[in-house]
């Protein structure tokens, strides 16, 4: 057809780094890549992979926004690229790898050791020491709006956007994060989580923990998932007061 | 040489590998992990409708129970499946589902009294008993008698996921991130463990093992379009195949799923159409119940994929760039339906197509989903053909799925395999037959073939383009293995196959000759052991001359029993071979507690075996005097067809039951 519109010439600048190579400098690199319809930053990056420079470094599994795997700063803000479409952004697009986490290379970062050393600094499984598995039994029972209100807390990706939003942690690198404050929360909710309030207490009641947080709430603005940080933060915070006084 | 010694070597994160990791670490044995991306990453996660378990607590699974899910499974599998298998998994199904509830999943659970769903575009009130209230409720999906699809709304994978990596942490499991498994190493039939590659540095690492397991899911990037995560590519499969020892199963067995989104392939949950909604073509004509008129839209997933097509070339698909596709329609169920049961498919929508499903239309088409075949195994998850050498899940060919598997069924087979396999692995160990020996010579020997085989794509000069081969051969697969298949091309597929695989063999890296993290050297190995792989599915589907499940021949349209009741057995016995080697393994009736019979789509083309109607004639005779004895169903299934004394004896109690025996 006549008047369809020439597609647009995207500009892709992207932060290059291979801290496996000596002669390597952080150093900003520019793609042109032709804008097709339904474009996704997956799409993008593939081409520019396949078409002009095969060296370079990404993360993708699902492609699906589903797993967390590919965020990064698009235009400096993080978020998940495979589910980010081009004809959202303008056409000079830049992409860099989320700060504060190991850099594999380009824009592929160590997300899994971070998030491992929280989830088991946080123990984020479920504690019940006189429970015995009993696999052939009726399942215990659990009101159904508080299983939807759990795993609504259990949608967390892992993805590291709230770790790279987060005020707090660029000044104090060993401070929690809203993620590993949702899983606390998410396990709080669980009664099949035996905890003590006073054990959570000696997880997260300290500055690294939900005393460190400054309510700046980045975290909430750049989430994929939409978890309610802000309000689980604010509960916990309240909780987590009543705890020590009690004490 | 760095070299690495553990029990139990698995390779996979997902939730198949992480079932087992947890069950031999709780029997004591030490194991390593080995993992493409982090565990919580995994195509599991990507698992959306949801887990089948006979529990019936909701309404609408009354009734059910393990030999109903029994017989949906092997009649979904075109009788394809191994019986003895599928009533292992049908057993310890629900078993799985508790002990994972216990272990922290959301499963979304039954509330008593009245609530509304859509069934048959209708809406119906179904009324839920006070006794389920709390217990674990279940969807509809297809191919399935009951209600049986348990869920956490559609996040299933993910929450079993994240559940089972979480118990995977507090068990302490070693788990080695980006690490890639490029080899087996084994001697004289027995395998010893793999030569790995670490993603990020480049490094080569021997791990030395009793027992490995091969959990790396399926192969379905073989093809251009698939719903499956990027590293769904068969190396599990391809290793195993290039070991020239393992065998694989039934690689020409691919599920097609009914609704991808078009045109990237994501997929939609058949949870949509089993809470009700519903597929229409260009015209918003509901085309389903014209085909099948019994389970319509709910029709085996094969089934559906293929009625779909057929709709599509009758010209009532709905043009676009990207080729027809037809409609999923999910508006009639409601908005709070959609926000609260179907978000992940909402989410989807909104970001790759920018729709709103609670008021859109959803534009779908059948997309390669899922592979049957795999690395075929006994039904203690050890390959028939290489000592110590296990596989489990969405890699393996088990076989419980046959020629199609049902949904629900995939998830649920990764930790029911995963918990049983962990116990014949343990069972292995704690034996004097898992003894090993192999010298330092040999694990170096391993290890230097495959780092002159990673030198020899740097230095190569004037070489092929390993872009280029992967993608003609996804598009050889896209257009001449699909959803209806001819021997013509398919014979055109082999042949062009070949020709890329020899093609292979002088791949070249160009630029990019980093010898630590490397994509493009990545792509280059993953792309010749990816074209193996597509060479066992394209031939195995060639010389199928029958159609079975998701295998669909024109040119021979019906089920042939009396020839092809076999299982195609691919190897790869000399590395210089082009074309795999093929063998086929009988299927007996005269085993079967349910012989074969007619699935209820379209018209009966069977051809049937020549035993199938003494063996009928004689389950049915049995089971009649069995039933005037007053036997229950347990003694009468034990009768046809004695399974227990096969399982784990921990796995082998009666699951409890409202209304059976609660």
């Amino acid at each position: 057809m006549r008047d369809e519109k020439k597609p647009r010439l995207l500009k892709i600048s992207i932060l290059r780094f291979d801290p496996h190579d000596p002669e390597d400098v952080p150093h900003m690199e520019t793609f042109e890549v032709e804008e097709s319809d339904g474009m996704t930053l997956y799409i993008v990056l593939n081409e520019i992979r396949e078409h002009h420079d095969n060296s370079l470094k990404f993360d993708f599994v699902c492609r699906a926004g589903i797993c967390g795997s590919c965020s990064m700063l698009v235009n400096g803000r993080p978020t998940l690229a495979c589910r980010t479409l081009t004809s959202k952004l303008g056409e000079h697009i830049t992409l860099a790898p989320l700060p504060l986490f190991e850099l594999i290379g380009d824009l592929s970062i160590y997300t899994g050791k971070w998030m491992r050393y929280l989830n088991e600094h946080l123990e984020t499984w479920i504690h019940d020491k006189e429970k015995e598995v009993a696999f052939d039994k009726l399942e215990e029972r659990m009101e159904p709006a508080l299983a939807d209100e759990i795993y609504e807390l259990d949608r967390c990706v892992e993805c590291g956007c709230c770790v790279a939003g987060c005020g707090t942690i660029q000044m104090r690198p060993s401070f929690t994060g809203a993620v590993g404050l949702n899983k606390i929360a998410r396990y709080h909710l669980d009664p099949r989580d035996k905890r003590s309030d006073e054990e959570y207490y000696e997880l997260i009641g300290d500055e690294d923990g939900i005393f460190g947080c400054m309510t700046l709430l980045g975290c909430e603005d750049v989430c994929p998932k939409d978890l309610p940080l802000q309000s689980k933060i604010a509960y916990l915070r309240r909780m987590m007061i009543k705890t020590s006084m009690k004490n | 040489m760095k070299v690495i010694y553990t029990d139990v070597l698995i390779i996979g994160g997902g939730l198949a590998g992480l079932r087992v990791a947890t069950g031999v670490k709780e029997r004591g044995h030490n194991t390593v992990v080995l993992t493409l991306v982090p565990p919580k990453r995994s195509h599991s996660s990507a698992a959306q409708g949801g887990m089948q378990a006979s529990l019936a607590n909701s309404t609408m699974g009354d009734g059910d129970n393990e030999d109903v899910h029994f017989s949906d499974t092997i009649k979904g599998s075109d009788w394809g499946a191994d019986q003895e298998v599928a009533r292992m998994f049908t057993h310890c199904a629900p078993k799985a589902i508790r002990e994972l509830a216990q272990w922290g999943v959301p499963w979304s659970r039954v509330q008593k009294g009245d609530r509304e769903a859509i069934i048959n575009a209708k809406k119906v009130t179904i009324t839920e008993k006070d006794e389920a209230h709390g217990l674990i409720t279940a969807r509809d999906f297809g191919g399935t008698k009951k209600w049986r699809t348990c869920y956490t709304s559609d996040g299933t994978g993910h929450s079993m996921l994240y559940a089972m990596d979480n118990k995977a942490h507090e068990e302490n499991v070693e788990i080695h991130e980006r690490l890639e498994a490029i080899s087996l190493i084994h001697e004289e039939g027995r395998c010893y463990g793999a030569v790995a590659r670490n993603l990020m540095t480049g490094e080569l690492v021997a791990y030395i093992s009793k027992a490995t397991t091969i959990a790396t899911g399926g192969y379905g990037r073989i093809y251009s379009v698939s719903t499956n995560a990027i590293i769904c590519q068969g190396m599990g499969q391809a290793i195993a195949l290039e070991s020239g020892v393992a065998t694989l199963g039934n690689m020409e067995a691919i599920q097609f799923h009914p609704t991808a989104i078009v045109p990237v392939g994501i997929l939609t949950t058949e949870g949509c159409r089993g809470d009700g909604g519903l597929l229409l073509d260009k015209d918003g004509y509901r085309f389903m119940p014209d085909y099948e008129p019994d389970k319509k839209e709910l029709a085996s997933r094969d089934v559906v994929s293929r009625r779909m097509t057929e709709h599509m070339r009758k010209g009532k698909g709905v043009k676009s760039k990207y080729g027809d596709h037809l409609w999923l329609d999910i508006t009639i169920l409601g908005r709070e339906h959609i926000e609260k049961n179907l978000r992940e498919v909402k989410e989807i929508c909104e970001n790759f197509l920018g729709i709103d499903p609670a008021v859109d239309w959803i534009p779908v088409r059948p997309t390669q989903h899922y592979s049957m075949g795999g690395i075929r195994t006994k039904y203690t998850g050890e390959s028939q053909t290489m000592k110590g050498l296990y596989s489990c899940g969405e890699a393996a060919c088990w076989d419980m799925h046959g020629f199609n598997r049902l949904g629900g069924n995939s998830v649920s087979e990764t930790v029911v395999a995963g918990m049983l396999v962990a116990e014949y692995i343990s069972d292995f160990l704690d034996s004097k037959d898992s003894d090993m020996q192999i010298h330092s010579a040999k694990v170096e020997c391993f290890l230097k073939q495959e780092h002159d085989k990673l030198e020899a794509l740097l230095t190569k000069e004037n070489g092929e383009d390993a872009y280029v081969l992967r993608r003609r051969m996804e598009e050889i697969m896209m257009d001449k293995v699909g959803i209806f298949r001819n021997g013509t091309d398919l014979k055109d597929a082999v042949d062009e196959l070949e020709d890329l695989l020899r093609r292979s063999k002088n791949i070249e890296v160009f630029r990019s000759k980093s010898r630590a993290a490397n994509p493009a050297l990545v792509n280059a190995y993953r792309t010749q052991r990816m074209i193996k792989v597509a060479l066992t599915s394209a031939l195995g589907a060639y010389l199928r001359e029958e159609s079975r499940g998701a295998h669909s021949r024109e040119d021979f349209p019906q089920r042939d029993d009396e020839n092809w009741l076999k299982r195609t057995i691919t190897s790869w016995p000399d590395a210089d071979q082009t074309m795999p080697s093929v063998s086929y393994e009988e299927i007996n009736v005269s085993n079967m507690e349910m012989p074969p019979g007619f699935r209820g789509y379209g018209k009966d083309l069977t051809h049937h075996h020549p035993m199938t109607k003494v063996k009928q004639d004689s389950v049915d005779a049995t089971r009649k005097k069995l039933e005037e004895e007053g036997l229950n169903r347990f003694e009468i299934q034990n009768a046809l067809m004695p399974f227990m004394d096969k399982l784990p004896e921990k796995y082998r109690g009666i699951n409890e039951r409202l209304g059976e025996n609660v």
